[in-house]
């Protein structure tokens, strides 16, 4: 599948799910609804790319829930009580994911193992800090959160933001280029003389940079925090990526389909609502959702690939 | 002329990379026993030597790739600040082109070119990096249709390895002055191959160095002003190329000559060749053990005209065990080796249908036949539970044939199954081939080497995806198709 038609199917999903939502709920249609609709969906699209980074070198992160719960709880607590001591926390966790992606590649261990491990590790750390339920946002983040941009709605700008942001860094940038080669074939990376490690190390802490990101947001939209705010971002992050028309190995990624692929699954909780589905059939019915969109794109890909492993001879 | 810049400056007399008594030991294996070696500028250095020779070691350690175990490289163009390693190698003007892809495939061209640029940062890298890969590409390959901004993953096999060459000799700051080129022609047709060899001989008169490592003699003598030859980790031999002949080469090599086969063929075709057992509605059609071949340029067709036959009739309910049809893969990497598995799984895994008992594999059986097909086509290995990666590209594509061959199938669908494979190797395909067929089996057989399409009964040339000849016995040669490849084209331009 060609890079340019990679884009069309989660910008298609977004579109009839949206289209679906405003159908069943029209006053959904404005200012307000659409911060309404998406308002939640920011951190979990920063939580996208952070998975996205992982992705882009062949890794998954299995961690990214309690991660982003784990900052939540930090940003809670020592963020608002003693700024200093909490950017330096924030600013360890970052190291630590640069940490965990080059011990990853040094010892070749499997990186949804390790950070399978490490989800206990943030969440446990979570639990310590925050054993109940609690804290308070600073309120910096608080006034960023519910900023009221003209004409177009704060969660909306800051997903462009976020979508044209990554999209530089990881598409345009030779630094971007260079992490998506690592995906693609990395012994040819390292065979032109670059370190592997060091560009996988740079790559968990991008992500771990966008956990962090994701984790403060989440508390200025929630102004408090609990140990287990963000547990269900690792899956929604995964299927975040490959919605958005991202591969599992081959450094095949794109920031602006995670951040697509983040809403639409935002918006399909609330499309579920929207249609008076019991809660307790909203995750199974979340998930056929998801099904169905990839089978979609399976169907195309495949069309598309069928008789082109033969050109090649 | 971007490319050559600064290649002719280099100092006479100064080899442009100098190895002295190179080792490297592997273990208790002497990939490199002691290799002296030196290039300088406007040479073109065939190096020469059966899989498993030493020449992939000995290009490692030139572009820095290796450290050897003992004695020494030195490059020309040291300042003394160069770093270490590959990076060292490039800051001195070596360049590498390897024989298995090295690019990327989901990013574009000219993204590809940033791996090994290093330079390639900031504002506008993006147009820095279009102009040297389609200079590079203009200048070696005129007339080529790839664009800057194509994705790797979306382009042929053979417009790959153009990018790839391209990018070895495309400038920079360090302009190239020593580009190795590991069997850079065996995925491009002829007249792109004539394109490169053309290049290659320019590049070199501009003060240039190549290393020109490939499995086809008749691009050596034509390319290289000096031939190296190795044999188990050493040189044996060192001579300008005016001093070999081709047979010479081979003997010294350590392999038979490659004798022609045909005219046996021949006679003893009329007795094997039974009723015809496939016909496919393009117009290809074989009978009971004969060996039918698919020529042309690369990439006109006979890659898909198999894929097509395959697929129709393999993957069938209940024929599992008993299939109609096998296939040998050529691009090993891609559609044959499984590499994590051992060689032995690799070997049995059409096989293993017939292996079950109740369920199970059965280790046994499965042990025995890996032990029969080891010894028959002679994979060269101690213990077939190695990994298949640890065999040379050679010894991984007898697998792949005895995993065909050990299956029922009476039809075996080849598709370029000889494609970086040493001499030697090729001879005992050929035989393997011959005495399969004597035994009843029929062979669709897509080859780009005309040697090995003389080794068919019969031939169908294609061109533009269709059948453009159909050529019999002696009428099999490589003026015939060359002609029926070429025709039209020939007289459209």
């Amino acid at each position: 599948m060609n890079g340019k038609y990679r884009i069309l199917l989660p910008v298609l999903s977004l579109t009839v799910l949206l289209a679906a939502v405003f159908y069943l709920q029209p006053r959904a249609m404005s200012y307000f609804g659409l911060n309404l609709l998406f308002n939640l969906a920011v951190p979990i699209a920063l939580a996208t790319i952070a998975q996205m980074m992982i992705i882009m070198v062949n890794d998954i992160d299995l961690s990214v829930g309690t991660f982003v719960s784990f900052v939540a709880c930090v940003t809670a607590t020592f963020l608002n009580d003693a700024p200093l001591i909490g950017v330096a926390i924030l600013l360890a966790s970052i190291l630590a994911y640069a940490a965990i992606g080059a011990l990853i590649h040094i010892r070749q261990l499997p990186a949804i193992v390790v950070t399978l491990g490490m989800s206990f590790v943030w969440g446990g750390l979570a639990v310590l800090l925050l054993p109940s339920p609690g804290g308070a946002a600073p309120a910096w983040i608080r006034t960023v959160m519910t900023v009221k941009p003209p004409l177009v709605p704060m969660a909306v700008v800051a997903c462009i933001l976020i979508a044209g942001l990554t999209h530089l860094l990881i598409m345009r940038s030779s630094t971007g280029t260079l992490l998506r080669a690592v995906g693609g074939n990395a012994q040819a990376v390292a065979r032109s003389g670059w370190s592997v490690t060091k560009l996988k190390a740079g790559a968990y802490a991008l992500a771990g940079v966008f956990g962090v990101l994701a984790g403060v947001c989440l508390v200025g939209l929630t102004t408090s925090a609990d140990a287990n705010i963000a547990l269900r971002y690792t899956l929604l992050s995964i299927a975040g990526v490959i919605l958005g028309g991202g591969e599992f190995t081959g450094g095949r990624v794109s920031p602006v389909g995670a951040v697509l692929g983040a809403l639409t699954l935002a918006l399909a909780g609330s499309f579920l609502s929207f249609m008076r589905l019991s809660p307790d059939w909203q995750i199974g019915a979340q998930g056929a959702i998801l099904i169905l969109v990839l089978a979609v794109r399976l169907i195309f890909s495949r069309r598309g690939r069928k008789w082109k492993g033969a050109e090649n001879g | 002329m971007e490319v050559a810049t600064g290649a002719g400056r280099s100092i006479p007399d100064v080899p442009l990379v100098a190895l002295s008594g190179a080792c490297v030991h592997f273990g208790a294996v002497r990939a490199l026993d002691g290799v002296s070696l030196s290039v300088s500028a406007g040479e073109c250095v065939g190096l020469m030597g059966h899989n498993g020779a030493g020449k992939s070691t000995a290009v490692n350690v030139i572009n820095g790739g290796l450290t050897p175990t003992d004695g020494e490289v030195r490059y020309g163009h040291e300042d003394g600040k160069n770093g270490t390693g590959v990076a060292r190698a490039r800051a001195c003007g070596i360049r590498s082109v390897f024989q298995e892809l090295s690019l990327c495939p989901n990013l574009s061209v000219l993204e590809n070119l940033r791996v090994p640029h290093r330079d390639l940062t900031g504002f506008g890298w993006r147009r820095t990096a279009a102009g040297r890969i389609a200079g590079a590409l203009d200048e070696i390959f005129p007339g080529h249709r790839i664009q800057p901004g194509m994705i790797v993953g979306d382009l042929t096999l053979a417009e790959r390895q153009m990018v790839e060459i391209a990018a070895g000799f495309a400038g920079g700051p360090t302009p190239p002055r020593l580009v190795i080129l590991d069997e850079p022609t065996s995925s491009l047709d002829a007249s792109i191959a004539r394109q490169l060899l053309d290049h290659v001989r320019r590049f070199c008169t501009n003060g240039g160095a190549v290393i020109f490592i490939s499995h086809m003699l008749g691009e050596v003598f034509e390319v290289a002003s000096r031939i190296d030859v190795m044999k188990d980790g050493k040189i044996i031999a060192s001579r300008p190329a005016s001093e070999f002949t081709q047979q010479g080469l081979i003997d010294a090599m350590g392999h038979v000559a490659a004798e022609k086969t045909a005219a046996r063929a021949t006679v003893e075709s009329s007795q094997r060749i039974g009723e015809e057992v496939l016909k496919t509605p393009e117009g290809l059609n074989a009978r009971k053990g004969e060996v039918v071949g698919l020529a042309g340029l690369a990439g006109h067709g006979q890659a898909e005209a198999l894929a097509r036959y395959f697929m129709s009739r393999s993957g069938k309910p209940g024929r599992v065990k008993d299939p109609e049809v096998a296939f040998v893969a050529g691009d090993r990497g891609r559609d044959g080796v499984m590499p994590l598995w051992s060689i032995l799984q690799n070997l049995t895994l059409t096989h293993l249908p017939s292996l079950t008992r109740r369920g199970l594999v059965d280790a046994v059986a499965e042990q025995a036949l890996g032990a029969d097909w080891k010894k028959r086509i002679g994979i060269r290995t101690d213990n077939l539970d190695n990994l298949i990666l640890s065999l040379s590209g050679g010894n991984q594509q007898k697998v792949l044939f005895a995993r065909a061959l050990a299956s029922t199938a009476p039809i075996v669908v080849m598709d370029d199954p000889m494609r970086g494979v040493d001499v030697g190797t090729k001879q005992e395909a050929y035989d393997m081939i011959r005495t399969e067929a004597a035994n009843g089996r029929t062979f669709l057989w897509y080859s780009t080497e005309t040697e090995e399409v003389r080794q068919c009964d019969r031939v169908f040339v294609f061109r533009n995806g269709q059948i453009s000849a159909e050529l019999t016995g002696d009428g099999i040669t490589e003026e015939n198709i060359l002609a029926a490849s070429f025709q039209m084209q020939g007289a459209g331009a």
